[in-house]
């Protein structure tokens, strides 16, 4: 067990990413009741967006400089994916059954990936992401990686800010009026449309952010990267309760720690030394969501806009 | 005027491809020196299927004109007299179906006495029943693996012979995956490897066969793991490799994942090299592993082709014939399947007193178990499995960013 700080690091790396994704879940599912199918495309298009901000730096720019004109490049493409989508696949059907609404977010998720496959330059394949250079921070068999202080920081940043956003702007009162109840903050003068596609760019933005660490922990972004981190971030704030943004960070946590022991510890379990490993992992993580769905359908922190009957 | 244009364009293309099929029959008839000669002679065709289109067609196009510049040697040397060669070259764009479809096509096709393909071991799975049902022998120059010749159950060491129409001169992953553990053990000094594998076809038998043979030759397996291929991350398995006290790793898998494991195992502190079979022998493998794939290791069937003796007339007549396309990695093993099919012809001939026997086709088959030459890639005939018994390979690895050759052999067992 001596490798367990080093299991429980990796587990919370996993899991502020999972985190930072599932905001974007959480927050549309909190003020439309629509699940994003096509959010972990826009996780993925924030990598992308990234990359082409670096690409558009002259040669040979300090990674550190670069990285602020990075964020801001995948915020941007993630945001403005995220608020077409709202414009031309959603709203025209906010009014339609539930169901219609889901299956365009599969389709638009197909879609994405497909025009990124299609006309990104070399993306047929993996693209390198740049990288912080030197050795991991070491502590004995502990290592922590450079590039992975970014998320360490970048990742309680924007919950302090996203939290400061809901609780003190005109916006964010806004926005939480909206979630209760639609109709009535209509009827009190909120420009609803305007919520919606706020809540849709909030959690794009923090998805670019989300896309940025993956670049820089992995050292390569892909057009298939949105489906898995997507499934896995949607499963995150299920865990916490869908609709809670504080939640969608819990749930993320404790997806990441979750899956990074049981590929590390659970073929070590007398009788279960088939079930552990690696290739495990996705269904460990998928089982302990049924797990909590049983136990607990309303997720960890349950869902705090559930009280509009 | 909408339809007028679109009949020009029909007219057009139906006219290109009449003169795409004009240019190539040209192609074979200007090799005709030879065939002048051996007039009035039997017209044999040899058929290649191969990836002519497509992510693979550098791959493919090296097989097709490697087999043309076969026939068209023999001919020119009037090597079995009373005989011309020519070939049929079918595109089955890495796709199993369309492989079966061709494979149909070619046994359908008269004076078809043999087929040289395909590249992917996926494509020949769907096309060597099809030539088995027909008797129509298949000669693969780039097929690893083991299953397509040693069935199903050639991990449990239970070797069974699939079709008796299916022969490689591309040797097998029993014989890469041994070889590796040869060189890891005995060349690289290398004592506790962690094996790691994404559970397909390919990569867990690599595996397989690599584990065993190092626990034989007296190594250690400190510990093995599986991996999902298309996960991102494999942190967790990197911390078993480095909590493991492994000085190695192998990997049985494909480069996309390869490379960003070997990269998450070197951030994770095991300074140690990953070793794969052909999968990895990529520089794609360099560049997804960001600069820590330095000193890695891959094997890759057969010896590259311009280090070898025997090929140095190949290559010479490879360029003097100014095919547009290199002959690319399999060229070599394309020219001597080609050939392995025209000894077989001739030997059919000489044992029928001189004479072309009506059941060509059968004739070949049984003549070809038998072949025995010396060929560009070295000593060319087949086991009783259909494999080849040259069983050379190459040990590559990653120096300053490429794929560097650091030792070629011949697996002895």
């Amino acid at each position: 067990m001596h490798e367990l700080p080093q299991n429980l690091a990796n587990g919370l790396m996993l899991g502020l990413m999972y985190g930072l994704i599932a905001i974007g879940y959480t927050m549309v599912y909190g003020i439309v009741q629509l699940i994003n199918f096509a959010h972990g495309e826009i996780f993925m298009i924030g990598g992308f967006g990234a990359l082409t901000a670096y690409a558009a730096l002259p040669h040979g720019t300090s990674l550190w400089l670069a990285l602020p004109v990075m964020i801001l490049g995948g915020v941007l493409a993630s945001v403005l994916t995220a608020a077409a989508a709202e414009r031309f696949a959603y709203r025209p059907l906010r009014t339609a059954p539930r169901l219609a609404p889901l299956i365009t977010a599969i389709g638009l998720s197909i879609a994405l990936q497909q025009v990124v496959w299609a006309f990104y330059p070399g993306a047929k394949k993996a693209l390198s992401f740049p990288q912080f250079e030197g050795d991991p921070i070491g502590l004995g068999s502990f290592h922590l990686q450079r590039n992975d202080l970014f998320l360490l920081v970048a990742a309680p940043l924007c919950m302090l800010v996203l939290a400061a956003f809901v609780r003190l702007t005109r916006t964010g009162r806004a926005m939480q009026a909206t979630a209760q109840d639609p109709d009535t903050a209509k009827l009190m003068g909120i420009d609803t449309d305007r919520i919606i596609v706020v809540a849709f760019a909030l959690g794009a933005a923090f998805a670019a952010v989300a896309a940025v660490a993956h670049g820089l922990r992995y050292g390569q972004v892909d057009f298939t990267m949105g489906f898995l981190a997507g499934l896995k971030a949607f499963t995150a704030a299920v865990l916490g309760g869908i609709g809670n943004i504080y939640g969608a960070m819990l749930g993320g946590l404790v997806l990441g720690v979750a899956e990074s022991l049981a590929t590390a510890y659970i073929q070590d379990v007398p009788g279960m030394h088939q079930l552990g490993g690696g290739a495990w992992a996705n269904v460990w993580a998928f089982v302990l969501l049924i797990v909590v769905l049983l136990v607990r359908p309303q997720g960890l922190l349950g869902e705090r806009v559930a009280d509009r009957v | 005027m909408r339809k007028s244009s679109l009949l020009v364009v029909a007219v057009a293309v139906t006219g290109a491809l009449t003169l795409s099929a004009c240019g190539s029959r040209g192609g074979n008839s200007g090799s005709g020196s030879g065939s002048d000669k051996a007039s009035g002679g039997t017209k044999v065709v040899i058929g290649v299927d191969a990836p002519i289109s497509g992510s693979l067609s550098a791959l493919g196009l090296g097989i097709r004109n490697s087999v043309e510049l076969a026939t068209k040697q023999a001919n020119e040397k009037n090597y079995v007299p009373g005989v011309t060669f020519s070939i049929e070259a079918k595109d089955d764009q890495a796709n199993p179906t369309t492989g079966k479809q061709n494979a149909t096509a070619l046994v359908d096709t008269k004076g078809v006495v043999g087929v040289v393909g395909p590249l992917n071991s996926s494509v020949s799975q769907t096309m060597q029943k099809v030539f088995d049902d027909a008797k129509l022998a298949q000669v693969s120059p780039a097929n690893t693996s083991p299953e397509l010749s040693l069935g199903p159950k050639w991990g449990e060491n239970q070797f069974a012979r699939q079709y008796k129409s299916y022969f490689r001169t591309a040797t097998t992953d029993v014989v890469q995956g041994k070889f590796a553990a040869q060189y890891l053990y005995n060349d690289a000094k290398k004592t506790k490897v962690y094996v790691i594998d994404d559970k397909k076809t390919y990569g867990a038998g690599l595996a397989a066969i690599f584990q065993a043979e190092f626990k034989r030759l007296g190594g250690t397996v400190v510990g093995a793991d599986h991996i999902n291929p298309g996960d991102k991350d494999f942190s967790a398995v990197a911390t078993k490799v480095a909590s493991s006290g492994a000085d190695s790793v192998y990997y049985g898998g494909e480069y996309p994942d390869a490379g960003p494991l070997s990269d998450q195992i070197k951030k994770g502190g095991a300074k140690v090299p990953l070793f794969g079979g052909d999968g990895i022998y990529d520089p794609e493998f360099i560049k997804l592993a960001n600069g820590n794939g330095e000193g890695d290791l891959a094997t890759s069937v057969g010896v590259p082709v311009e280090e070898l003796d025997t090929a140095k007339e190949f290559v010479a007549n490879y360029a003097k014939a100014g095919y547009k396309d290199p002959y690319a990695a399999y060229g070599g093993y394309s020219y001597d399947a080609a050939w392995s099919v025209i000894e077989a012809v001739k030997a059919a001939v000489e044992h029928n007193g001189g004479k072309v026997p009506d059941d060509l086709r059968t004739k070949v088959l049984d003549e070809l178990g038998k072949v025995k030459f010396t060929g560009v890639t070295g000593p060319v005939s087949f086991d009783e499995y259909g494999d080849t018994t040259n069983k050379q390979l190459t040990v590559y690895s990653v120096q300053g960013g490429a794929w560097k050759k650091v030792k070629s052999g011949t697996y002895t067992g």
